[in-house]
């Protein structure tokens, strides 16, 4: 082994070591409050506003965005690595116990205190929400005098999209059948789903509620009365050891994001192409923080 | 390992044998969207190819695109082409990106096979009095086999796989079951249905390499001391077969008869 390369092992240990012993030390104000976010932009955006709040507040802010998925993130979050993260009360609680009961909101968000793992902690929920959602256009709705989902079984031939693990989710097809008692072939469109929809290759669309697309193609979101769906609200999740420090500077903004206001943010991403930055401080600027 | 035991598992249950959505089905639906992009590539890719390498003229060409042809996006090439054509022509789209997959290796084989015939077998058959078809299709054709095979093989490995991806668009195949699986944690499924897609690449490739060997004209084994092997010599010229079953002595023979 050369001499360049023992040196640059020796500075790999040396960095591990400090993130560990990072890790260890949580909370103390001189360590960096690390915040992670998903690969999803609007994920992103909230998780920008903690960091530039964190920030403002005069915390030591250390981003770590776009990790992907809950498999890959959330071993970090459990490790301590990440300190902070955007979640979803529904998908989260679905993560740690799949076999859920819980629908409405507060019932989702008691039940995640519980499930857990020791040493994260969630923090105060937030009124707005990033859930799954059954959605017609505008025309297919007044076709058929649609409003809420039950009103679906009225109508044959019906085709719903999404993503391929919708077909085995507990709100998906066989759901549909139990709870509502609507019958619907399933195609698998995964992205391009509000596509198909559009084009009439399926007529139901199972699209995120804080997709800003619902609004622009005037989609019409059918009520869910019976909670097929998990409430899925905002929710950030804290390493416990820095919850307690942060809460304050955490909490106040998961009370002001709306789910209308949710829904704004990701228009500026998708349709005015704005950064996470920017869209962040000029949220967090209009909501006086 | 216990995850490849659990895929294992979930491979031999018999519920993934029945109904909707099964392996034989999947598996199916994966081996029609590789053939049918194979074939359309090869009536596009071959004809070209074979006309280039006869014609000698625009083979850099040939070179450039199967270059350049390496580094498109299958996942983006898809999307693109569905959003393009629309999603009720999402088969047709799917075919399109696959099909321009297969393109390139097919055409570079056809080119290639054609173009390292030395050419004083070409001018041989020409002086021999054949027409540039007979040229063609009793010369060039056969002695070209092996090396579109090759180019087959590649474009046939580059589409099993690529296929995958169709389920990102619903069209099924065996990438379905690898991508319902990851979100639902189900990586049994995921792995299991992995395994499947490597098992029918592999078994393709093998199938092809096989065929390789049995088009490859004998001439062309004979005519390369290099490739004159004791297993080739054993399937393929009978007399030497006896004498010829250590290299050694093959050699000897080789001499003898060349002297």
């Amino acid at each position: 082994m050369t001499r360049k390369r023992m040196t640059g092992l020796a500075g790999l240990t040396l960095t591990a070591g400090l993130v560990l012993s990072g890790c260890a030390a949580g909370g103390a104000s001189d360590e960096p409050i690390v915040v992670g976010s998903q690969a999803y932009y609007s994920n992103e955006i909230i998780a920008e506003i903690y960091a530039q709040a964190l920030e403002g507040a005069g915390f030591e802010v250390e981003r770590q965005f776009q990790i992907g998925q809950r498999d890959a993130y959330l071993p970090e979050l459990e490790s301590g690595a990440v300190d902070l993260f955007p979640e979803y009360t529904g998908n989260l609680l679905q993560y740690y116990a799949p076999d859920t009961m819980a629908t409405q909101a507060d019932e989702v968000y008691a039940e995640l205190a519980t499930a857990l793992p020791e040493g994260l902690t969630a923090l105060e929920m937030s009124p707005a929400t990033d859930q799954d959602s059954y959605n017609v256009t505008a025309e297919f709705a007044a076709a058929n005098g649609l409003v809420s989902i039950a009103d679906l079984s009225g109508v044959d031939g019906l085709i719903l999209g999404g993503n391929p693990e919708l077909e085995e989710r507990p709100y998906g097809p066989q759901g549909l059948l139990e709870t509502y008692g609507v019958t619907v072939a399933f195609d698998a469109t995964g992205d391009i789903t509000v596509d198909a929809l559009l084009e009439g290759v399926i007529n139901v669309a199972n699209v995120y509620s804080g997709d800003p697309r619902i609004a622009d193609f005037g989609l019409v979101t059918l009520a869910d009365p019976e909670g097929l769906f998990l409430a899925s609200n905002v929710v950030p999740i804290a390493s416990s050891d820095v919850a307690d420090a942060i809460a304050e500077v955490i909490n106040p903004i998961s009370a002001a994001l709306t789910p209308e206001g949710l829904v704004a943010l990701n228009l500026q991403s998708t349709k005015d192409q704005m950064s996470a930055a920017e869209i962040a401080s000029e949220w967090l600027a209009a909501n006086g923080f | 390992m216990d995850l490849v035991l659990e895929a294992l598992l979930w491979l031999f249950s018999a519920e993934q044998y029945q109904g909707e959505g099964s392996i034989p089905q999947r598996t199916l639906e994966h081996l029609v969207y590789t053939f049918g992009a194979t074939l359309i590539a090869a009536v596009i890719a071959v004809p070209i190819g074979y006309f280039i390498g006869h014609t000698g003229r625009g083979g850099t060409w040939v070179v450039g695109l199967t270059g350049a042809a390496r580094a498109l996006p299958s996942f983006g090439l898809i999307l693109l082409l569905v959003l393009l054509l629309g999603v009720s022509e999402r088969v047709t789209a799917s075919l399109v990106a696959l099909v321009l997959l297969g393109i390139p290796p097919l055409m570079a084989g056809a080119y290639s096979g054609m173009h390292q015939i030395p050419r004083s077998t070409i001018d041989a058959a020409r002086a021999q009095g054949m027409t540039e078809w007979q040229i063609i299709w009793t010369v060039e054709i056969p002695l070209s086999l092996p090396l579109l095979l090759g180019g087959l093989r590649g474009a046939v490995l580059q589409i099993v796989a690529t296929a995958t991806l169709v389920a990102y668009v619903g069209l099924g195949g065996l990438g379905y079951d690898i991508i319902q699986g990851i979100p639902l944690r189900r990586f049994d499924q995921t792995m299991g249905a992995a395994l499947v897609i490597v098992v029918v690449a592999l078994t393709l490739d093998v199938l092809l390499a096989a065929a390789t060997k049995w088009v490859t004209p004998r001439g062309v084994h004979q005519g390369r001391l290099s490739d004159v092997r004791a297993r080739d010599s054993v399937s393929r010229t009978a007399p030497v077969a006896t004498v010829a079953a250590s290299p050694e002595k093959e050699i000897t023979q080789q001499r003898n008869t060349s002297s």
